[in-house]
């Protein structure tokens, strides 16, 4: 370092960063110092309190106000005189295209999701720009560089995309406490407080339960006279108490599985506490989202675990308080983990379920985290990451590939080390969005429609956000607001058309070709047709492969981590995983550092296993006697 | 005003963090006090870190006036020459340090360090060095130690792209958490002076040159009298004539500390490289929450980093 042609290559450079979060403060400051001067920085985000821990340009004073413009005038302050260029926006947006990309000699990615590090990733490679990627939870952090064609693109290891659970587990057997928030958050808290015209799977039971009752839809409307204390308890006994019972009545799904416990308010409080609930007066603010109901209830900590009737009185005064003082939220609220009445009836509602089902209670603070993906943070391994960020940057613009390196920080030093550099791994040949290896997708085509592909495939697993989709020649779908009405409506006939019925029949043997052309990114998916699917391993009765690396046979004894993720990858909140290092494995073309002393893959094994999150040992399981097992719930997390 | 639970406005700020090393952790950190004395690119990437962390105070020490070249990787003084003009660094930084975090007290002291009372010393329960001479480092290393109540030690310096971190927690006892239950660790650190003295054939191999560039430059400031991370690649030939010395004293042959390592670094200068300001301020920050929270297993006693192979690596001299 510190040579004078770097210094050049410094002054010169042109540099995009995307994220003024946690990691962007940190490398902003970093590549400020270091002598860049013209940078831009993109972030869609405002400042918020709990940023203030770590995302150090930003003061109290400033919440609420742009990240990437706050972050550009705090720099200037100490270096002037050079240029930042904040974007209030969504690197997502139409704006930030190829060409855009195209006019930066790097770009240094902050993110705190998948979604955008893929687009991102995408778009390097259609701009032919070396990316530098990093990401940070709590003490562990790493570094990577993907310059297209010589390494790894980021997506070239397939990462974990975020988390869902089958609606049953979530709906009728629960058996770990995450399961319980879900229902609590996506079911009941949206059944209560949400979109009505929403569909709901709240009460879906399986098929030979006994309908006695009228329609559950019934009792959540809140009648004009009804009072609101009364309705309170009305679905308290109807979601803890009644609708256990009705489940319990199907012996099939309890045979191998601990009974809960239907959960009744009489037995929970005894009529005397409960009429000496009340005092909400009390916790009188003028914001909505600072309303709380712990204050009047004596409870003060928010890392105490509450007790059952602690949980109960919670859950009760909160709807009450909902329907009080904010009735005219009602009907379009969406979870919010900054609302903290919201916060506290999810709480109190999953904690009272988890004791149904015999599953450990969690504090407030806990479960705020597991409902509203909180990302555990501090200042010091963003400071850490940022260093090294800039310092791969420095080669990057030197075209110094020899001495790339993907760098590992580690909260447990390995062979003595913190830091651990890794040299880049070459591309991966089959991975479909830097090569151009088609995919296979086994699928029954007569019974599975356009859109359960679109929706699933292209958009979730593929990642790609406005997708084209041809047959051979024949274009049969196309993503866009600038649609003609009569090509968007026969679009649209398509979507709800089995894939063997569209006008050019997708059947086994044919290929389809999807295009994003903000991402620039094309794929080809050979069909094969297959007519039975395993509900349990399949529940989408699709199978798509063919873009991981080969064959990984004998990876990760784990706890099932079903990825084939190599290393610490943090790009969300990541769960227990057991890595493996992939240049042990035979037939494989990849590299791996001398650097790294190989004691055996063992040690490196062990260093690289992320300290899992408690809660979550297993990975995704379904169960039996699932009633839809098509559906998935969705819960962005993990 | 002593409290036991954190404030809301505590909670609020310190969430994420909490969710790192939990409540009991932040508030001890909530009743520490930290003193680092010399201001340079990496000590205060350190007091930015432990500011943000919540300690209860931090105090600074660097009489040295604010000049062009004490503005290089530093992020915490203005550049406008009527603000700074005239000032030392330790006010001016001072200033800076508590707007990112109004809940920590800041403040600046007059005065050199190896020089102060004994009795300034019990007030901190983590001490800070940097832009240090190698006599003043073992003097209030030893300071440290006398005392009754103990004080951690580290020592940080930085050096063209790589850098180097000395940790002293004298006796030190903490709770472990592995997979299988916590145990009670008790580790035992030697001061500054045992390590640097021991012989340097019962060191590993394998161990980071660093470590022995270090020292030989570190004499040689010391017997030339020269401001310590001023020197320049004028001061090569003499620099090797100490190596073949101190190596022949040791016993080791001189190639075991190559050339190029010096030739690097009296190349630099006095100059800082920010990104290894932030990688070293970053690991230390990371050391001291851990010896004042009792969380986490501290290093002991060395760590290293340099960008020419990328390791960070920790070594044990004792």
């Amino acid at each position: 370092m510190g040579s004078d042609s770097e210094a050049e290559a410094i002054k010169r450079a042109k540099v995009l960063m995307v994220g003024a979060g946690g990691i962007g403060c940190e490398l902003l400051k970093t590549l400020a110092l270091s002598g860049f001067q013209d940078i831009h920085i993109i972030d869609m985000d405002t400042i918020e309190v709990s940023n203030l821990n770590r995302q150090f340009l930003f003061r109290q004073k400033h919440v609420g106000q742009s990240k990437a413009k706050v972050a550009r005038d705090a720099v200037l302050k100490f270096v002037p005189h050079i240029n930042i260029t904040p974007y209030h926006a969504n690197v997502k947006d139409p704006d930030f295209n190829v060409d855009f990309f195209k006019q930066f000699n790097v770009v240094l990615n902050g993110l705190d999701n998948l979604d955008a590090r893929r687009h991102v990733n995408r778009l390097c490679l259609a701009a032919e720009v070396p990316l530098v990627e990093s990401g940070t939870t709590g003490f562990l952090g790493q570094v990577t560089v993907h310059i297209k064609g010589r390494t790894e693109c980021y997506e070239c290891q397939q990462k974990p995309t975020p988390k869902t659970y089958p609606v049953c587990t979530i709906t009728s057997t629960p058996s770990k406490f995450i399961h319980c928030v879900v229902w609590a958050k996506d079911l009941l808290f949206a059944k209560l407080f949400g979109d009505k015209s929403q569909e709901n799977d709240l009460f879906v039971r399986s098929s030979d339960a006994s309908d006695l009752e009228k329609p559950m839809e019934d009792i959540f409307e809140r009648g004009p006279d009804e009072d609101p204390d009364q309705y309170g308890k009305k679905i308290y006994d109807h979601v803890f108490g009644y609708n256990i019972e009705a489940a319990l009545a199907n012996e099939e799904t309890w045979k191998s599985r601990r009974r809960p416990r239907p959960t009744f308010l009489r037995d929970v409080l005894p009529e005397k506490l409960i009429l000496q609930n009340g005092n909400l007066e009390k916790s009188c603010l003028t914001d909505d989202l600072s309303l709380s109901v712990m204050p009047s209830l004596g409870l003060n900590n928010p890392q105490e675990v509450w007790n059952l009737a602690e949980n109960s009185r919670v859950f009760l005064e909160a709807l009450q308080l909902f329907i009080e003082k904010r009735e005219k939220d009602i009907g379009s609220l969406t979870f919010d983990k900054d609302d903290q009445m919201a916060v506290e009836f999810v709480t109190a509602a999953a904690n009272i379920r988890a004791s149904s089902f015999g599953i450990p209670l969690h504090s407030l603070f806990d479960t705020k985290g597991i409902a509203g993906n909180i990302v555990h943070a501090v200042a010091t391994t963003n400071a850490i990451i940022a260093g090294l960020i800039v310092i791969e940057t420095i080669k990057v613009l030197q075209a110094d590939f020899e001495n790339y390196r993907m760098t590992y920080c580690l909260e447990h030093p390995s062979s003595k080390m913190l830091l651990m550099p890794v040299e880049p791994f070459e591309p991966n040949k089959s991975c479909y969005v830097c090569s151009e290896t088609p995919l296979l997708l086994e699928v029954n085509t007569r019974n599975t429609t356009l859109r359960d592909i679109v929706e699933k495939i292209i958009k979730v697993k593929l990642g790609m956000n406005q997708p084209m989709v041809m047959q051979g020649t024949t274009l049969i779908y196309e993503d866009g607001d600038d649609l003609e009405e009569d090509v968007a409506a026969n679009y649209a006939l398509n979507l709800d058309k089995n894939l063997a019925d569209l006008p050019a029949p997708v059947t086994g043997g044919t290929m389809l070709t999807i295009e994003d052309f903000r991402q620039e990114l094309k794929c080809h998916i050979n069909i094969k047709h297959r007519d039975d699917f395993d509900e349990e391993k399949e529940p989408d009765r699709m199978v798509l492969s063919g873009w991981t690396a080969p064959e990984k046979v004998d990876t990760a004894k784990s706890n099932g981590a079903s990825t084939s993720a190599d290393r610490p990858i943090i790009t969300e909140v990541t769960e227990s995983k057991v890595v493996d290092v992939a240049a042990a494995m035979p037939g494989t073309k990849r590299k791996l550092s001398a650097t790294l002393e190989r004691k055996g893959n063992q040690e490196v094994h062990e260093v690289l296993s992320v300290p899992g999150n408690d809660d979550d040992d297993d990975d995704l399981v379904l169960l039996d006697d699932c009633p839809e097992p098509n559906k998935k719930l969705r819960l962005q997390h993990l | 005003m002593d409290r036991e639970e954190l404030t809301a406005q505590e909670t609020a700020l310190y969430d994420r963090q909490i969710r790192v090393w939990g409540v009991d952790a932040q508030k001890r950190l909530s009743k520490a006090s930290i003193l680092v004395s010399g201001l340079n690119g990496t000590s205060i990437e350190f007091c930015k870190n432990i500011v943000l962390a919540g300690v209860g105070d931090l105090t600074v020490m660097d009489d040295r006036l604010v000049t062009e070249d004490t503005l290089q990787a530093n992020f915490l003084i203005p550049r406008d020459s009527d603000a700074y003009g005239g000032r030392s660094l330790s006010e001016v930084c001072c200033e800076s340090l508590r707007d990112f975090n109004p809940m920590v007290r800041v403040s600046a002291e007059k005065g050199d360090l190896s020089q102060s009372e004994m009795e300034f010393f019990d007030k901190f329960d983590a001490i800070v060095v940097s832009c240090c001479s190698l006599n003043a480092k073992v003097a209030i290393n030893e300071k440290c130690r006398k005392r009754a109540k103990r004080i951690a030690f580290y020592a940080i310096e930085c050096r063209d792209a790589c850098g180097e971190i000395f940790v002293d927690l004298q006796n030190y006892t903490y709770a472990q958490k592995r997979s299988d239950g916590t145990v009670e660790r008790h580790l035992s650190y030697p001061s500054l002076e045992e390590a640097i003295s021991t012989p340097w054939r019962n060191l590993p191999r394998k161990m980071s040159k660093l470590y022995f560039a270090l020292r030989v430059i570190e004499r040689f400031e010391l017997s030339e009298g020269r401001t310590p991370g001023k020197l320049s690649s004028s001061d090569f030939p003499s620099i090797l004539k100490l190596r073949k010395e101190l190596c022949d004293a040791q016993s080791l042959n001189e190639s075991h500390v190559p050339e190029k390592l010096f030739e690097r670094i009296l190349h630099a200068g006095s100059k800082l490289h920010p990104p290894i300001c932030a990688i070293l301020g970053g690991i230390l920050g990371q050391e001291v929450i851990k010896a004042i929270s009792g969380k986490g297993d501290p290093l002991k006693n060395f760590f290293y980093f340099d960008t020419a192979d990328g390791k960070g690596v920790i070594e044990d001299i004792s």
